[in-house]
């Protein structure tokens, strides 16, 4: 029973060129999508914004509904000691369950450290992860 | 010096005679043995006995490109399927590709085109010729090496392609005159100085006969005073045969041969003949080709016909420098390439949104390059940089296989790219030329 901790990422197609992500920006915000996490990752020609938001089915309907190319992605969430070395125990308890990272970025704020990642096969990892005691957190918990 | 003197420089009276004589007995034999001409003829309300002035010609209907695709294969075809020696293939405006074949006798008269041509700029026996266009499917490596041979020089068919040995190969050989597009040898010439090769002090090249692509008086003088030689413009298409003519060494316009070719302007609009002088679109008609005839073809190209006899002592009557074409064909790296094609090609893939694309086209060091923008459809957006990166490649390798040129693609939201209303304009060129 791993669905509970399957956090629904939201990518986001972005064309290379100025005032795109502006654009995207403005929607978000016309839908009221508050982000609590986001990376954007670029490649030749064009850019992929990933995000962690509040309400993300919603959002996907919305910006869907404005033609905007939207995704919606399961990703992992496992909280991190926000101090140096936090990224290390994690990272090794990944690395040691054998499982492999396509792409990850972190968010934190004075209390908390969170760091969300992309793996193949999501349920898999997340059992993995909670049989050696890994703590994963769930969409309420984020 | 003449290749043959009496025909080049035939009295203008003379020559038009023959001329007359020639269309005469071509359009007699084609209304009674092609069933394609005779059609086209009697659509067009004219026979053979119109025709009884040279000027008569501008009763005949045209021909375009379209009639190639139309009847591709081998329709047109006015010789038996033994006396074909030879196909050419370039590219169409759609999917289809446009053929042209050639009996021995037609391979004659465009080497003898060819062999007129190179010793007006004083290529023969005495030079060593490299000739840098493609061999293959398109004239230009086989037409050159043809007339090159034909004139006695050494022919080195190095084609395209690996630069630094073309140019070793250049210096160990001694080579005197090369045969490519400008694009190509100022690219050669780039390479040869981070080489550390000096064009005038390390090799012994001295003349160019340069063309398959638009060029400028510019791109002339940068490139006779970058490498210290002597360039000069050929023309030609393969519908005409391939490369056929080139200037003398005035460099006041290109020689077209009178009694091979004749050469006609019209206004792209109306249809209408204009007089020499005037800038025009050129129509051509071969009078001499007996596999694939060619009467009063549109070939598209903007030139204004010189008919003043040249300082050089030839008759012929001469094209200046192509201006422009009229229609949207693009000409990269030495390959015709219609934006039509590209779009052909992309309507086949099911991942975007065909119909909507943009071409930009941009010459950089010389070379051209070619970027195609595309509509992504939303079901194709993969969250996997990977995903996109293999459907950008498989777009650029499917255009790559209709266009037969690297092209650069960029992925595009949907409803991204601009839209028109009324006629599209899809392609920027961005090219100084």
């Amino acid at each position: 029973m791993t669905e509970k901790y399957m956090i629904k990422q939201l990518s986001i197609f972005i064309n290379n060129e100025p005032g795109r992500l502006a654009q995207i920006a403005a929607a978000l915000k016309e839908c009221n999508i508050n982000m609590k996490a986001f990376n954007i990752a670029e490649s030749s020609g064009f850019g992929v914004l990933r995000a962690i938001v509040d309400d993300p089915g919603r959002a996907y309907r919305e910006l869907s509904k404005k033609g905007i190319i939207v995704k919606e992605t399961n990703v992992i969430a496992i909280p991190m000691t926000d101090r140096p070395g936090g990224l290390l125990e994690v990272a090794k308890v990944i690395g040691d369950a054998n499982i492999n990272i396509e792409y990850g970025y972190a968010y934190s704020d004075k209390n908390k450290a969170s760091f969300f990642f992309r793996v193949d096969d999501a349920s898999a990892a997340v059992s993995k992860l909670l049989a050696v005691g890994m703590r994963v957190l769930t969409e309420t918990e984020i | 010096m003449y290749w043959n003197q009496k025909t080049e420089c035939m009295p203008e009276g003379k020559l038009k005679k023959l001329q007359y004589k020639s269309l005469k007995r071509l359009v007699n034999d084609l209304y009674s043995f092609s069933a394609f001409y005779h059609d086209k003829m009697k659509a067009a309300g004219v026979r053979p006995s119109d025709i009884r002035s040279l000027s008569d010609i501008s009763k005949l209907p045209f021909m375009n490109k379209s009639d190639l695709r139309d009847n591709y294969p081998t329709k047109m075809f006015t010789a038996p399927g033994k006396d074909v020696v030879r196909y050419h293939v370039s590219s169409g405006t759609t999917g289809k590709p446009t053929l042209v074949g050639y009996t021995k006798n037609d391979i004659e008269f465009w080497t003898e085109s060819l062999a007129r041509a190179l010793t007006s700029v004083g290529i023969g026996s005495d030079d060593v010729m490299q000739v840098s266009y493609g061999y293959g499917l398109f004239t230009g490596g086989l037409g050159l090496h043809y007339g090159a041979e034909r004139v006695g020089a050494t022919v080195l068919p190095t084609s395209t392609g690996s630069t630094e040995r073309q140019l070793e190969l250049m210096m160990d050989l001694d080579v005197t005159a090369i045969a490519c597009t400008p694009s190509y040898l100022v690219y050669m010439g780039g390479v040869a100085k981070k080489m550390g090769i000096d064009f005038q002090r390390d090799t012994r090249l001295r003349k160019a006969v340069l063309g398959a692509e638009p060029w400028s008086e510019n791109m002339r003088q940068h490139i006779e005073n970058e490498l210290g030689i002597q360039a000069y413009d050929i023309y030609g298409t393969s519908e005409i045969s391939g490369p056929m003519f080139t200037e003398c060494t005035e460099k006041k316009g290109i020689h077209i041969w009178s009694d091979v070719c004749l050469v006609e302007t019209i206004d792209p609009d109306t249809e209408e003949s204009l007089g020499p002088g005037q800038e025009g679109e050129l129509v051509i008609t071969v009078l001499k080709k007996e596999a694939m005839p060619m009467i009063r073809y549109r070939i598209k190209d903007l030139t204004t016909i010189i008919e003043d006899k040249c300082a050089c002592g030839r008759t012929s009557p001469r094209i200046k420098r192509i201006t422009g074409r009229t229609d949207d064909m693009l000409i990269i790296r030495g390959i015709n390439v219609f934006p039509s094609q590209v779009e052909h090609t992309l309507l086949q893939i099911p991942q975007i949104n065909g119909g909507q694309y943009m071409i930009t086209v941009d010459r950089i060091d010389s070379l051209d390059y070619m970027t195609v923008q595309v509509e992504m459809r939303p079901e194709a957006f993969s969250d996997k940089i990977d995903d996109m990166l293999k459907l950008k490649k498989h777009i650029s390798s499917e255009l790559k296989r209709y266009l037969n040129i690297a092209v650069e693609v960029e992925l595009a939201a949907p409803d991204s790219l601009p839209r028109f209303e009324g006629k599209a304009k899809r392609v920027k060129d961005r090219r100084k030329l």
